[in-house]
């Protein structure tokens, strides 16, 4: 048995492995290349530039926390504070439900619904075509929207009922406690709770290569077509490129920062769900 | 109107049985039998035929009494008797929890806790409470107490400066913690804390304080601290008291409300009774009911 | 004092009742929303889509003929392929739980860097899976190619983390008194755990397995980078057959630029969403069903 257990520590030091060797590759390659503004790797010739898929991943990353933050907490304080016993057994499976739509679903809606009928039609910067960051960043929203406010409830209702009894003992409204009281101090949970989120749009794939397809453009409107870090690594998988090229290699090394940056948000998130766990439990 | 009713009633029984403690009346207690409530001249609450129900379970019925103002009194009974229940029905606390009823008439004064068009935040404005294990926000000590008036009001800083200072002192705990206001509630000790949390209540100007065994979570020096702070506190304010330990009854209250567990043979249902209400002085030396004396002296636990 | 009437009558100041008001306003909307959406969806996709459904779409194979498409072989790519990965990922991830939970040292380093390791793999975006499997079991040192074994491998790695967490949770909420109960009877450790935690547990392990598989089934982006995404016509014939899945013939239909494959595209979402509906809807009846057999 513990064998087995020996396969997940295997599992981890494989992501490691397989990631630093092509990485260190790469970079000796292309080093002062990166700081440039456009990113072609794929193409002859190669080009580096590290700025549109930074942009890229930026922008609809944040679009997604946007719209993510206050519904999802919204969600989270209705759960923990207005909702009676009944109401939080309808409503918790309803965000199990939406958490449960496969992205690939989110994508085509983004791609069928959104761009066409809403970003091209109302989006007022510049001219809105069939893909756009905005798009992608709605549906990444909704996406972890779930997770906002699944995390966030789990802080908030662990905040104990004596210190929401002893606000309304002083008068204050259900608002006031909940937003006063039980958010302040259930804090580090909701922080966890989008950090995690945070790092969940990060890493999405599908939705951004579908909806804000894979054109690497450097721009600050999110009507744009843009690509994000990790739809590059979609979209440039998709191809059959040669082992041990500089192009496979790029893979890798977008790879690489993705697995970074999500890693120490994930370390992150957990060390606030962790210093939570030590107060209220 | 009311004045008029309390005073034909006050007519009735001894002039003498005022709302403040004072020598038992022989003849008046002669006269009156045990399981008649003792009332008083603008009792701060009045409770008739009281229950509180959760679902099917009955955890307290038939509570009929009086609580007079700027006073102590204490509830006093074996565990899973109902007297914590009854006194969160006063502010109004057991609406937090669901499937929570009140049945009978509780008022407050001579208005009705329970009216549809009572408001339970101005409820429990006026009728502040105090919980077993002292629950100071996480927040400084100033942001505590400055919690009530602001959620109230728009109280300027100054003013909110002159509440806290004088809450604090109130409380006692002023000098100990003056020039430590901005630091976090949670670094004070259990005694402490406690009298922050008496000072958070006294901050909003309440008119009663319900206290829910305040002291059980507590050493016997920080308990007897907040203890003299009670005596002190009843000279402006109404307090009712929960506790476990009788002796404490003793010293503090004046009155005292004696609760038990009865069990329906039939049914199995426990449900808590209110089984005495008295003076004090004269529950713990010569009580009306056989119950009473056997708790009181230790003969049931 | 209190000779005059007393009012109970609310003194909550206007501004603190508009913005209770629209405090409230604000959470209800935002609940509705996340309802109504999920609805939207279905409807949306229904309405483009819903005529097609029928039989065919799930015996017909992709084919460049609009009239002869279906997603019989990423039907059956998804069952085989999720099928295998939770052959591989529950036994590992079982006897992982079982061993941290009862059998591990509580306080050494290895078992905290162990939890801390699973923790970590959790929140591991699935295309970094995608890369491993490219680097190490497609491409690399055990050199499989784009096979159902390669692409089973992976999306067990992405489902081992959430089954040990699972399962875990399903450990402990066995009540520690079943195991010392029989401890005083004389039994090993080792008894008392398969006879008695194992089984208790296993309702538990056995719902959030069924979770597990369903959102391995909804993957998409690990499995583009391992050949998923080339158009399969045939039903995999092995562990080292090609293969393509559901959620990614729904990528292949949409990147069409031909309308009648968008539409193609909706009606296999819908598919995808039933398969995921039913699975869950099991999940819930599976637990519902050994609540109640624990509780006669």
């Amino acid at each position: 048995m513990a064998s087995a257990t020996l396969v997940s520590v295997l599992v981890t030091v494989g992501i490691v492995l397989s990631l630093i060797p092509t990485t260190f590759r790469l970079l000796k390659e292309i080093t002062t290349q990166v700081f440039g503004t456009v990113w072609a790797p794929l193409f002859t010739p190669s080009q580096y530039g590290m700025a549109p898929l930074l942009t890229g991943t930026f922008i609809i990353v944040s679009i997604a926390m946007v719209i993510a933050i206050p519904i999802g907490l919204a969600s989270a304080i209705f759960l923990s504070d207005y909702a009676t016993f009944n109401l939080r057994r309808i409503v918790k499976p309803i965000l199990e439900i939406l958490a449960g739509i496969p992205t690939v679903v989110l994508g085509l809606f983004g791609l069928y619904v959104v761009n066409p009928e809403f970003v091209e039609k109302y989006w007022p910067i510049g001219e809105p075509l069939a893909y756009t960051a905005l798009g992608a960043g709605l549906m990444t929203g909704i996406l972890i929207i779930p997770i906002i406010a699944s995390v966030a409830d789990d802080a908030l209702s662990s905040v104990p009922r004596a210190m929401r009894e002893a606000a309304y003992a002083l008068g204050a409204t259900r608002r006031e406690v909940a937003t006063k009281v039980v958010l302040n101090a259930g804090l580090s949970g909701v922080v966890a709770a989008l950090i995690l989120a945070f790092a969940r749009a990060f890493g999405e794939t599908t939705i951004a290569l579908m909806v804000a397809g894979s054109y690497p453009k450097l721009s600050a409107n999110p009507g744009d077509p843009m690509q994000t870090m990790a739809s590059f690594i979609g979209f440039a998988g998709i191809g059959d490129a040669e082992v041990g090229s500089s192009a496979y290699n790029t893979i890798f090394l977008v790879g690489t920062v993705l697995f970074t940056v999500t890693l120490i948000l994930n370390i992150l998130g957990n060390r606030f769900i962790a210093r939570f766990r030590e107060v209220y439990e | 109107m009311s004045m008029i009713s309390n005073q034909s009633q006050a007519s009735k029984v001894a002039a003498s049985e005022q709302k403040k403690g004072s020598n038992p009346m022989s003849s008046s207690t002669a006269s009156r039998k045990p399981s008649e409530p003792l009332k008083f001249v603008d009792p701060v609450f009045t409770l008739k035929d009281v229950a509180v129900s959760y679902g099917n379970f009955v955890a307290v019925s038939d509570v009929n009494m009086q609580i007079p103002s700027h006073d102590i009194t204490a509830f006093i009974g074996p565990s899973g008797c109902g007297k914590s229940t009854l006194l969160r029905t006063l502010n109004r606390t057991n609406d937090l929890i669901p499937g929570a009823k009140v049945h009978g008439s509780l008022f407050y004064h001579d208005a009705d806790l329970y009216h549809p068009s009572a408001s339970a935040v101005e409820v429990r404005r006026r009728i502040g409470m105090v919980f077993q294990k002292p629950n100071p926000f996480p927040k400084s000590i100033y942001e505590n107490i400055a919690f009530g008036p602001k959620v109230n009001g728009r109280p300027k800083k100054s003013e909110l400066d002159d509440i806290v200072e004088k809450s604090l002192k109130s409380a006692a705990l002023w000098d100990e913690v003056k020039d430590r206001l901005n630091e976090s509630a949670l670094g004070l000790s259990g005694g402490q804390q406690q009298r922050l949390c008496i000072a958070r209540s006294i901050a909003v100007e309440p008119e009663v304080i319900l206290m829910d065994e305040p002291c059980s979570a507590l050493d016997p020096i920080a308990t007897l601290r907040i203890e003299e702070l009670m005596a002190e506190l009843k000279k402006q304010y109404t307090i009712v008291i929960v506790t476990h330990n009788m002796q404490q009854a003793a010293r503090v209250s004046s009155y005292t409300a004696f609760y038990v567990t009865e069990v329906n043979l039939t049914s199995d249902r426990r449900t808590g009774k209110l089984v005495e209400f008295n003076e004090t002085k004269k529950m713990f030396s010569t009580p009306d009911d056989e119950r009473t004396e056997a708790y009181v002296t230790g003969k049931m636990g | 004092m209190a000779t005059t009437s007393t009012s109970l009558q609310s003194r909550v100041s206007l501004d603190r009742r508009i913005k209770d008001f629209a405090f409230t306003t604000f959470l209800s909307i935002s609940i509705v929303a996340s309802l109504a959406f999920i609805f939207y969806i279905i409807y949306r996709l229904y309405n483009n889509a819903g005529f097609l459904l029928s039989w065919d779409l799930v015996t017909f194979f992709p084919s460049y003929d609009i009239d002869t498409a279906g997603f019989q072989s990423s039907i059956m790519g998804s069952i085989w392929i999720v099928g295998f990965a939770t052959l591989f990922a529950v036994p590992i991830g079982v006897m992982t739980a079982l061993y941290l939970e009862e059998f591990a040292g509580k306080r050494n380093r290895f078992t905290a860097l162990l939890e801390l390791n699973i923790q970590n793999l959790a929140g591991v975006p699935a295309v970094v899976f995608g890369l491993i499997g490219l680097a190490f079991i497609a491409r690399g040192p055990l050199s499989w190619g784009f096979t159902v074994g390669s692409a089973a491998i992976v999306l067990a790695m992405l489902i081992l983390p959430v089954i040990i967490i699972i399962t875990r949770e399903a450990i402990r909420a066995v009540p520690p008194s079943y195991k010392e109960g029989a401890l005083a009877l004389g039994a090993t450790h080792w008894q008392a755990v398969s006879k008695l935690v194992i089984p208790s547990a296993v309702p538990g392990t056995a719902t959030g397995t069924i979770l597990a598989v369903s959102r391995a089934i909804g993957e998409s982006a690990p499995l583009l980078l391992l050949g998923a995404l080339s158009f399969v016509t045939f039903n995999p014939t092995g562990l080292d057959s090609g293969f393509t899945i559901l959620p990614l013939a729904i990528f292949k239909y949409a990147s069409d630029s031909r309308e009648e494959f968008q539409v193609l595209a909706s009606a296999g979402s819908l598919i995808l969403l039933a398969i995921l509906f039913a699975m869950n809807l099991s999940a819930i009846l599976l637990r519902d069903y050994t609540l109640r057999k624990r509780n006669v």
